[in-house]
Parts: C-alpha cells; sequence; structure tokens
C-alpha cells in the first residue's frame, strides 16, 4: 500500500526555481502493478525516487504501508535502468545475495534465497557469473531477483527495459509479469513506453512536463496474458496518446 | 617474444662496444665479465643480502606509504574538510624530488635505516593518496544508490561497494608506487645507506672503479623490478579488477 499526497518538488537552478513534481497524489494498493507513464521531464523518476527515499519531497507526504518514507528502506526494493547497476566484483549470486548479507542472513541461508530468485528470473545456470560476463536483459533480470531477495513489499522500477532491444524488451515484460504473479509484490514502474504500460499495469498514472503533474488515472482492466495486437489493447494505448498529447485545458 | 628479441639485440650492441677498445675494459667491462662477477656475488651470497635489505626498506616504505595513502585518500574523498585541507599540502609537497629529501632527513635521523625508508615512503605516498581519493570519488553513484536501498551504510557501505567499487584506480596507485619506491630506494641507498643495499653496492663499487658490480646490481635491480611488476601486480589485476571486467585487456 503505498499513499503519494500532494507531493510537490521545487529545485533551484541558476535559472530560477523549476517544478519538477506539482502537487501529484495518486496511491497503490497491495499487489497493484501501477505505471507513471510520460515524455521526459514530466518528473515520473522524480516522483519514484521520493518513494525510493533517495530525496524528500518540498511539499506533501508519501506512506508505504502506513508509514512515512523517511529515507531508503528495506520495504522497498528497486531497478534501475542502467545495467551498471549490478556490482561488477560479485558474481550474479554475491549481487543477488547483497541485500540479505546487509540483513545478516547466514551465508548458506541467504545463498539458498538469491539461488531461488535466480531461478525466478531463469537464471540459476548463470549464478556464478560475474555482471560483465551477462547480456544487458539477463543483467537487468539479476537486478529484479536482487530487489525481490530481502523481500520488500514494493519493487520501484526505473524504466528497467528501456535500454533493451525491441525483442529482448517484449521478452523480459513477459518475464516480468510472471514474476509480479508469482511474488503478488506491490509495483510502481517507470516507463515512457505507452504500450509497455499497457501489457503490465492494472492502473496507469499520465504524466505531463513543465511542470510535473498528474493528467489522468487509466485503470487497464484487460485479461492476462495480454494480446498486444488485441483491438482493446490498441484502445487502451489510444487513449493513454490522448491523455499525453492533449493540451493544456483541464484534467480528464 | 619481442621482448627476447629487444633485450638480446640491446645485449649484443653492448657487447660491441665493450670489445671495440674504444673505452677502458674496466670502465666498460665485456658481459661475460659482469655475467662472472653477478654468478661470484649469487654464489656467496652477497648479492642476496644487499637485494634482501633493499627489499626489506622498500616494502617498510611502501607499507607505510600505502596505509597513509589508503586513509587519507578515502577521507579526503569523504569530507571536504579534510579535501581543503590536504588538497594544498598534497600538491605542494608532490613535486619536490623524494630524494632531496634525503640530506634533511639524514641530518634529522643519521645515516641508515630510518632516512632510507622514509624517502621511499616520501615517493611512494602521493600516488596512493591521489589514486585512492579518485577512485573513492569515481565510484559508480548508482551502486552507492543501489546498495543503500538495500540496507548498507557506514561500515558496509565502505568496504563492500566503496573499497571494491574504487579498486581499479587502488590497484593502479599501488603500481605506481612501488615503481616510485624501487626506484627512490637505489637512489637513498646511495646516499643514506651504510653497509648494505644495492643502491650502496654500486655507490661503494665506484670507489674502487669496479663498472662489473655496479653493472651486475643494475642487472638485480631491473630483475626483481621486473619480476614485481609482472608477476606480483600482474596476477594482482587479473585476479581483481580484470576478472571483473572493471578493466579490459588492450584488443590484440
Amino acid at each position: 500500500m503505498i499513499e503519494v499526497k500532494n507531493v510537490t518538488l521545487e529545485y533551484g537552478t541558476s535559472e530560477g526555481k523549476v517544478l519538477a513534481v506539482d502537487n501529484a497524489s495518486f496511491s497503490a494498493k497491495e499487489s497493484e502493478f501501477l505505471c507513471l507513464v510520460g515524455p521526459s521531464g514530466c518528473g515520473k523518476t522524480t516522483l519514484l525516487n521520493m518513494i525510493a527515499g533517495f530525496f524528500p519531497p518540498t511539499q506533501g507526504e508519501i506512506r508505504v504501508h502506513g508509514q512515512a518514507v523517511n529515507g531508503q528502506g528495506l520495504d522497498r526494493g528497486i531497478v534501475f535502468q542502467d545495467f551498471a547497476q549490478l556490482f561488477p566484483w560479485r558474481t550474479a549470486l554475491g549481487n543477488v545475495a547483497f541485500g540479505l548479507e546487509m540483513k545478516g542472513v547466514a551465508k548458506s541461508e541467504r545463498e539458498r534465497i538469491a539461488l531461488e530468485q535466480l531461478r525466478l528470473v531463469k537464471l540459476e545456470k548463470f549464478a556464478g557469473s560475474f555482471p560483465h560476463h551477462l547480456s544487458g536483459g539477463m543483467q537487468q533480470r539479476v537486478a529484479i531477483a536482487r530487489a525481490l531477495a530481502y523481500n520488500p513489499g514494493v519493487l520501484l522500477m526505473d524504466e528497467p527495459f528501456a535500454a533493451l532491444d525491441a525483442l529482448t524488451r517484449d521478452e523480459m515484460q513477459r518475464l516480468l509479469a510472471e514474476v509480479w504473479r508469482a511474488t503478488r509484490k506491490t509495483v510502481i514502474y517507470v516507463t515512457h513506453n505507452v504500450a509497455e504500460a499497457v501489457y503490465l499495469a492494472d492502473r496507469v498514472i499520465v504524466m505531463t512536463p513543465h511542470p510535473g503533474r498528474i493528467r489522468a488515472e487509466v485503470p487497464v482492466r484487460l485479461p492476462r496474458p495480454r494480446d498486444p495486437l488485441s483491438v482493446e489493447f490498441l484502445e487502451h494505448q489510444k487513449m493513454l496518446l490522448r491523455h499525453l498529447t492533449q493540451k493544456e485545458e483541464g484534467p480528464s | 617474444m619481442k621482448a627476447a628479441v629487444s633485450i638480446t639485440l640491446s645485449l649484443i650492441l653492448y657487447e660491441a662496444v665493450a670489445r671495440s677498445g674504444w673505452f677502458a675494459q674496466a670502465l666498460v667491462p665485456t658481459l661475460p665479465t659482469i655475467a662472472r662477477t653477478l654468478w661470484a656475488m649469487l654464489a656467496d651470497g652477497t648479492m642476496a643480502r644487499h637485494a634482501a635489505n633493499t627489499l626489506w626498506r622498500v616494502f617498510a616504505g611502501l607499507a607505510l606509504a600505502a596505509v597513509t595513502g589508503l586513509v587519507l585518500g578515502f577521507l579526503m574523498a569523504r569530507y571536504r574538510p579534510v579535501e581543503r585541507f590536504f588538497m594544498p599540502l598534497v600538491s605542494a609537497l608532490m613535486p619536490i624530488p623524494s630524494l632531496a629529501w634525503a640530506p634533511v632527513f639524514i641530518l634529522w635521523f643519521g645515516l641508515g635505516n630510518t632516512a632510507t625508508v622514509l624517502v621511499v615512503f616520501y615517493a611512494a605516498s602521493f600516488p596512493m593518496v591521489i589514486n585512492t581519493w579518485t577512485g573513492a570519488r569515481a565510484v559508480n553513484p548508482l551502486w552507492l544508490r543501489a546498495a543503500g536501498a538495500m540496507g548498507a551504510s557506514g561500515a558496509s557501505m565502505f568496504w563492500k561497494v566503496v573499497v571494491p567499487g574504487a579498486s581499479p584506480f587502488i590497484i593502479t596507485g599501488l603500481r605506481l608506487a612501488f615503481q616510485r619506491a624501487w626506484i627512490a630506494v637505489v637512489g637513498a641507498e646511495m646516499l643514506a645507506a651504510s653497509d648494505f643495499g644495492l643502491g650502496w653496492v654500486i655507490f661503494d663499487a665506484k670507489e674502487f672503479l669496479n663498472a662489473d658490480i655496479m653493472l651486475a646490481s643494475l642487472a638485480v635491480i631491473g630483475a626483481i623490478g621486473y619480476a614485481f611488476e609482472r608477476l606480483v601486480f600482474g596476477s594482482l589485476e587479473r585476479g581483481t579488477v580484470l576478472r571483473w571486467g572493471m578493466v579490459r585487456t588492450a584488443k590484440a
């Protein structure tokens, strides 16, 4: 359960104050898959980083499981876009076990759990490989396993597949949908890709830039696994695109 | 293969000059003469004793420099006041040749090991400080964020993320420090050591016009330096940063 209430983030630059996020409010239910969609500069990543606790909002409040967010916490796992997020000096298994190691879980136990997580993302055969021997898609799967390993209730994902080729991205989306079904985490997923949002989300929050504002909330009530070529799927895409391209007049 | 060719050609050229009769045999001894001297010094253990003295001094100075450099480098990277205080000192002291300190150290501490080790320490400290400081600042911020989200902080963040993250720079720093230390120790022994050490042997041999002893000692100095560079630091790199893909081998 995540609540974002009237969150505003303002920061100063040499040209004056910039409103990165303007009065954003939304919430995510337990086990809900929520996508934040918008063009670059709409504040979606900034919003995610505030939920992660990397910095506090200028105004407003964020609560995770009823607790006000105050810095980073083990109740939230995070996956970034950049493949370089993995620790190159640790094997895939060592990376996935990191959070458990910080928690003080015994070595054999954390390796067992880490291996289980790698199996979930279909990488158990590569447990002993160093990240630089893995492809981009595999590295992102390790990153997902790493964020899940210490069992946070919430998974925060910042365009994790944006740097992958289209085929690998489709495969990753299918895998993530499976992982989500298996783990029932609450997911907040940031993307600029409308089709990706319709494929993955229970609900899509549409954001527009300058200043970063929530424009619309669109529920996606299509049965899973979703068919990206179905009429309903394409209609949802069109609806999101309409919200994204609409000029500034009253929110829908 | 290339190395063997270039070394052999240089030796042949030297031998030709030595046999040409242009210079006195005593000043430019032939290779067999040098080899005989080297063999004799190896056989009766004098060379080993001198080399052991030199190695002891170099490692004492290098160990001090490594500890000082690592501690100071990490502190400078972490705390601005430390950086502001030490950076001007480092910048001012670094350009002073370590050998220029030898007479001062002799004046303060007398002839012997203390002065020699201090010269080595002075020479080796700066590459350690600068590289550790740069390495700590070059640690990918994404690693820090990911580790922070997984509960790392303080000591665990330092030992499990910052140190390995900075390791390519630190290993290069150690390599440079050893090179500078090895150069410095021979020079320092000429001025400050008494009775033992490879530098002292060379300087002492000058008194008796023993060019063969000088050249034999130079060969040993080169060989030990080469062995450390290739075997010790080469394997250190292969076992860590190269294996982790944090640095790459050059293309063939």
